[in-house]
């Protein structure tokens, strides 16, 4: 359990990086949710065979974090816990995809070995991104550009509770797993029953703490919606951040870069 | 004014699966009071403060704010002139920074611009937050998150504040620093607590809930003093009135 409260303390690290001073962070969140949509969207719809076209794409997480003074260790370690989720979704192409695609060498690469590293890489660069998003704006700002750019309120306000609150419900998760384990004593306990039961006591603890919040908020006159929060302005820079990227990414999407690098470069030194 | 006189005439509620949690309960709190209200687990304490601000309505029964009785057509006006500031912190903080949520109430209220931040830097500054204000609640400590709660709650400049259990879980700096500001509030205050030596510091009136029913209420010290009404509402005096343990047992 300790690494759960681990993975927590890590969260609130991402929190606490949003905070930062740099010209990416002061930028208007709008600016930069659009940009990342456009970056997910351009990296999703390749082929699934498409791998080399995918790399010149590191170039956007990569350039964030580096103009976003970001801990890239820390982001890179976030996104390596997500993949072992992608390595499970794609680990049986390459036993079912056998046609020999390309030649490293006397290596045959068949189509599942190439389709399964797209699916890796793809992970990691959505993951990558939409990290970068969060560590450079902050999830709350995140959820207000949402509003703002037409996602109805009651989602952005969800969105919002379900991440104050995941905190709290964690550590009483945490608490409630601890308390069974030492009660355990090593072994499996009740099994899969006991688990049951605790997650169905805390279905119900979730519920009354929901009540008490809704009490709460009433008493200080809510009335179904959130008070305005941050109103930033969409000015020049954020127009500039947003055709920048959307520019670069459409064009990476249409041309494969690294194709065209190479046969720029066999053509100049045959 | 007559916005900060409480009234609880014959106030009776009887939860959906037919639980009487409250029996026929009548209260007056007068402008600038401090009442504590206690009693044993179970004997009513927060269904009586959840009519407080109209979260429950009375089974029967009239519970009057001022010259407001406490209805769904009352409850905007209630809701302002009745801060509630609740069991759990985390209950109460639900907005992304400190600041939002201390902005939350008089938001709502309609005030905006440079008297909302006023309204919000001051509500702060009383129970020495100010330097907390752009945290998000869950980096706070226990402490701090008990004070950002009364601060959303000043914020909105209530006539009577209503507290549940305001010393719950504190170390004892933080308990004495609240202790310390509750009573700088000349506000009326209703507080319900199993913290007796804190009652007898804040409130010179008790009121004693044992069943669904006020059981006694006078003047907290005599209250104190009768063990056999305590014994009965499965109470016991506070550690300052029970003597010295230590100096007894040298003195035998």
């Amino acid at each position: 359990m300790a690494s759960i409260n681990q993975a927590l303390l890590d969260l609130k690290r991402l929190d606490q990086l949003a905070a930062g001073g740099t010209v990416l962070h002061r930028l208007d969140p709008r600016a930069k949710v659009l940009a990342t949509l456009v970056f997910i969207v351009s990296v999703v719809s390749f082929g699934r065979y498409e791998l080399s076209a995918l790399i010149p794409f590191l170039f956007f997480p990569a350039c964030l974090i580096a103009l976003g003074e970001l801990p890239a260790g820390y982001l890179v370690a976030k996104v390596a816990l997500v993949c072992p989720l992608a390595v499970a979704v794609g680990m049986f192409n390459p036993f079912f995809d056998r046609s020999v695609m390309a030649h490293l060498g006397p290596l045959d690469i068949t189509g599942g070995w190439i389709s399964f590293a797209s699916i890796v890489l793809r992970t990691a660069l959505t993951v990558g991104a939409a990290l970068t998003l969060t560590a450079l704006t902050g999830f709350p700002a995140i959820c207000n550009a949402l509003e703002r750019l037409g996602m109805p309120r009651a989602f952005a306000m969800q969105l919002l509770f379900l991440y104050r609150y995941l905190f709290v419900l964690t550590e009483e998760g945490v608490r409630a797993a601890r308390a069974r384990e030492l009660r355990s004593f090593g072994k499996t306990g009740d099994g899969l029953n006991s688990y049951a039961s605790l997650l169905g006591h805390l279905l119900l603890r979730t519920w009354q703490r929901a009540e008490r919040m809704h009490m709460a908020m009433l008493a200080r006159g809510f009335s179904g919606v959130l008070p305005g929060r941050d109103c930033s302005r969409f000015g020049a820079p954020e127009l500039a951040f947003l055709l920048l990227w959307s520019a670069l990414c459409v064009m990476l999407r249409l041309n494969n870069a690294p194709r065209l690098l190479g046969a720029l470069v066999t053509g100049q030194l045959p | 004014m007559s916005h900060h006189i409480l009234e609880i005439e014959h106030l009776r509620h009887v939860y959906p699966d037919g639980t009487e949690a409250l029996r026929d309960v009548s209260l007056r709190i007068t402008h600038g009071e401090s009442v504590a209200i206690i009693g044993a687990n179970g004997a009513g304490k927060s269904t009586l403060l959840s009519h407080l601000n109209g979260y429950l309505l009375p089974s029967s029964g009239v519970i009057r704010i001022g010259h407001l009785a406490v209805g769904k057509g009352t409850l905007s006006e209630v809701r302002r002139t009745v801060g509630m500031v609740f069991h759990d912190p985390d209950d109460q903080l639900f907005m992304p920074t400190v600041y939002e949520d201390v902005a939350f109430g008089p938001s709502n209220l309609g005030i905006t611009g440079s008297d909302l931040e006023h309204c919000v830097t001051d509500a702060l500054r009383r129970v020495d937050a100010a330097h907390l204000s752009h945290k998000a609640p869950y980096h706070l400590s226990a402490g701090e998150k008990r004070r950002v709660a009364i601060a959303t709650v000043l914020s909105m400049s209530p006539d009577v504040l209503v507290m549940d259990e305001p010393t719950n879980g504190l170390d004892p700096f933080a308990r004495r620093q609240l202790i310390g500001l509750l009573k700088e509030f000349n506000h009326s205050k209703v507080i319900t607590s199993h913290d007796l030596d804190m009652v007898l510091e804040l409130c010179e009136r008790t009121v004693v809930l044992s069943g669904g029913e006020v059981r006694a209420d006078g003047p907290t010290v005599e209250i104190f003093r009768d063990e056999a009404l305590l014994r009965e509402c499965r109470l016991e005096k506070p550690l300052s009135m029970q003597g010295c343990p230590v100096c007894a047992a040298g003195g035998k």
